[in-house]
């Protein structure tokens, strides 16, 4: 049997567990209220709409997550923008600025000669080439956005159960809404160098999923999700180092398995409760 | 012996307007709903506002609330523009616009009426969660507060959201169609709260489809169609012409559209 903590004498696994359990934190939190809301489709956008940003700091030598954050929060602030004024379904606008925006990172990619790993990292993820200067980012990023939900928590539980009665109480639910969509933007963009571009909605989704399969609170829901998706950063990353799989797509399908495992026990229990 | 009371040893206090809408027109998307609506609403009054589906009943409520700024016209609300008293008026919504499957407990839902008044960063406090429990005793909902939502029933609901209101503390209540999807013993005992706080001085407007109940407990009718049709005691229901205007060739009572998409 090998053994489990070797691997941890290496720096870079060091660093990519640090670096997959913030991402976990953040995106579990963040999940909650996209789980709750329903804005898996705009999470799945915004993540393709961070890849322009991404592509253009790569070009100017910029961190690419900062490039990556404005490119994703701009695009999900027009899509409320364009929905609210145009009376477009908020799904259509979704449709328009997001693939547009991907595409726009794709030509933009394209006219890089020689690209190099790093931006192949983004789209798949690349967890084992962190470096300090990423994961000081992460964590600043990850503290920002924990600190925010602590602070509006049950503005924006409220705003999410009933906007209008949330209004009617004096709460500015469009700028909450706003701040929802720039927390979501940029867990996004700190989460794409760990999962990658077209993985990323999964660690925003699933593990706040799983835990709304079977929570009775919200507290229960949000301890839930971030256990699920801090034991899947971890278990992902010792997997994908013993199998020597991609690291970003081994910590997503250990998610999808708890969800699995989750949903399993719950149509079991209520089987047998109903039964 | 006689009893000699004289009116004019009653005190007379002239009740302050609370609501006051003044040649009102509202709507959605540049098209009113409602037109010229002139209404004037009194502390301790409770006033029922009755008409069909698309009448503008909450359209009325929601630009009292502040939710719908009117096309036209004035709007005052506790002395102030609508909206600007948020703390003081409590809004009802109609319940199905709520999130009944979110993960939350009764007294979740019920402290929401205190966030406006903790604000940011504050968690509510252990005499806010006592307020909570009061206010749920007096909708005769005290066992309900530790129970998920998404299991309770029409009517609990409806005493939840109420309860969730008078948490809030308001001085004026807008309920919008309370009474529906809900059990006549459940609406009996949600009369009798709001004919409590409309004697302590509470000003209370409810829209709703019930026109018996209407008849059994409210003081005070407004009959809309698009505009005021009628405004006075139960006596306005008894009226035929003013059935007909209100209710068109619909008789109420009659088969109704409940659960209409469009509750303008």
């Amino acid at each position: 049997m090998p053994d489990l903590f070797a691997p941890l004498a290496f720096t870079f696994v060091q660093r990519a567990l640090v670096g997959s359990v913030l991402v976990g934190i953040v995106c579990a939190s963040v999940g909650v209220f996209v789980v709750l809301r329903g804005l898996a489709f705009l999470g799945d956008a915004i993540s393709h709409a961070a890849f322009p940003g991404v592509v253009i700091a790569f070009l100017f030598k910029v961190n690419l997550a900062i490039g990556g954050s404005i490119a994703a929060v701009a695009s999900a602030l027009t899509v409320g923008l364009i929905a609210r004024r145009s009376g477009l379904r908020e799904d259509v606008a979704i449709g328009v600025v997001f693939s547009g925006m991907f595409a726009l990172g794709v030509v933009l990619f394209s006219g890089i000669k020689s690209y190099t790993g790093d931006l192949l990292g983004i789209l798949f993820g690349d967890v084992l080439g962190v470096n300090e200067e990423q994961l000081a980012i992460a964590g600043v990023v990850t503290l920002v956005v924990v600190v925010s939900l602590w602070l509006v928590w049950k503005e924006l539980v409220f705003v999410s159960f009933d906007p209008v009665g949330a209004a009617a109480a004096g709460l500015p639910v469009l700028r909450y809404d706003a701040l929802l969509l720039a927390l979501i933007g940029v867990t996004i963009a700190v989460s794409v160098q760990v999962v990658g571009i077209i993985l990323v909605v999964a660690m925003l989704v699933t593990p706040a999923a799983a835990a709304r399969l079977v929570a009775g609170t919200l507290r229960d829901m949000l301890a839930l999700a971030l256990a699920f998706a801090v034991g899947s950063a971890i278990v992902g990353i010792a997997l994908s180092f013993f199998g020597n799989t991609a690291s970003g797509a081994t910590i997503v399908l250990v998610t999808t398995a708890v969800f699995a495992l989750v949903w399993g026990i719950r149509a079991v229990r209520l089987r047998l409760l109903g039964a | 012996m006689t009893l000699a009371v004289t009116v004019a040893s009653l005190p007379v206090v002239e009740a302050s307007r609370t609501i006051e809408l003044q040649d009102v027109s509202a709507g959605y998307d540049g098209v009113p709903v409602l037109r010229d609506v002139d209404l004037t609403v009194r502390a301790g009054e409770l006033l029922a506002l009755v008409g069909p589906n698309g009448a503008g009943k909450s359209t009325l409520l929601k630009v009292v609330a502040g939710l719908l700024p009117p096309m036209r016209g004035r709007v005052r609300v506790l002395g102030a523009r609508a909206g600007e008293e948020s703390g003081r008026v409590a809004y009802l919504p109609q319940a199905e616009s709520l999130r009944w499957d979110y993960p939350l407990l009764v007294e979740d839902v019920v402290l929401m009426g205190r966030i406006a008044k903790l604000g940011v960063g504050r968690r509510a406090a252990a005499a806010d969660r006592e307020d909570a429990r009061a206010a749920l005793a007096r909708v005769d909902a005290r066992d309900l507060a530790q129970r998920p939502i998404a299991a309770l029933s029409g009517g609990q609901r409806q005493r939840v959201l109420l309860a969730r209101t008078l948490v809030a503390g308001p001085d004026v209540l807008l309920l919008d169609e309370p009474a529906t999807g809900v059990d006549p013993t459940t609406e009996e005992q949600l009369m009798r709260v709001l004919e409590q706080l409309a004697a302590e001085g509470k000003t209370v407007v409810v829209s709703t489809h019930d026109l018996a109940g209407v008849m059994a407990h409210f003081p005070r009718v407004v009959s809309l169609n698009g505009r005021i049709v009628a405004d006075g005691t139960t006596a306005v229901l008894r009226d035929d012409r003013i059935l007909r205007e209100t209710y068109g060739g619909h008789r109420p009572g009659g088969p109704q559209l409940y659960g209409d998409e469009h509750h303008a």
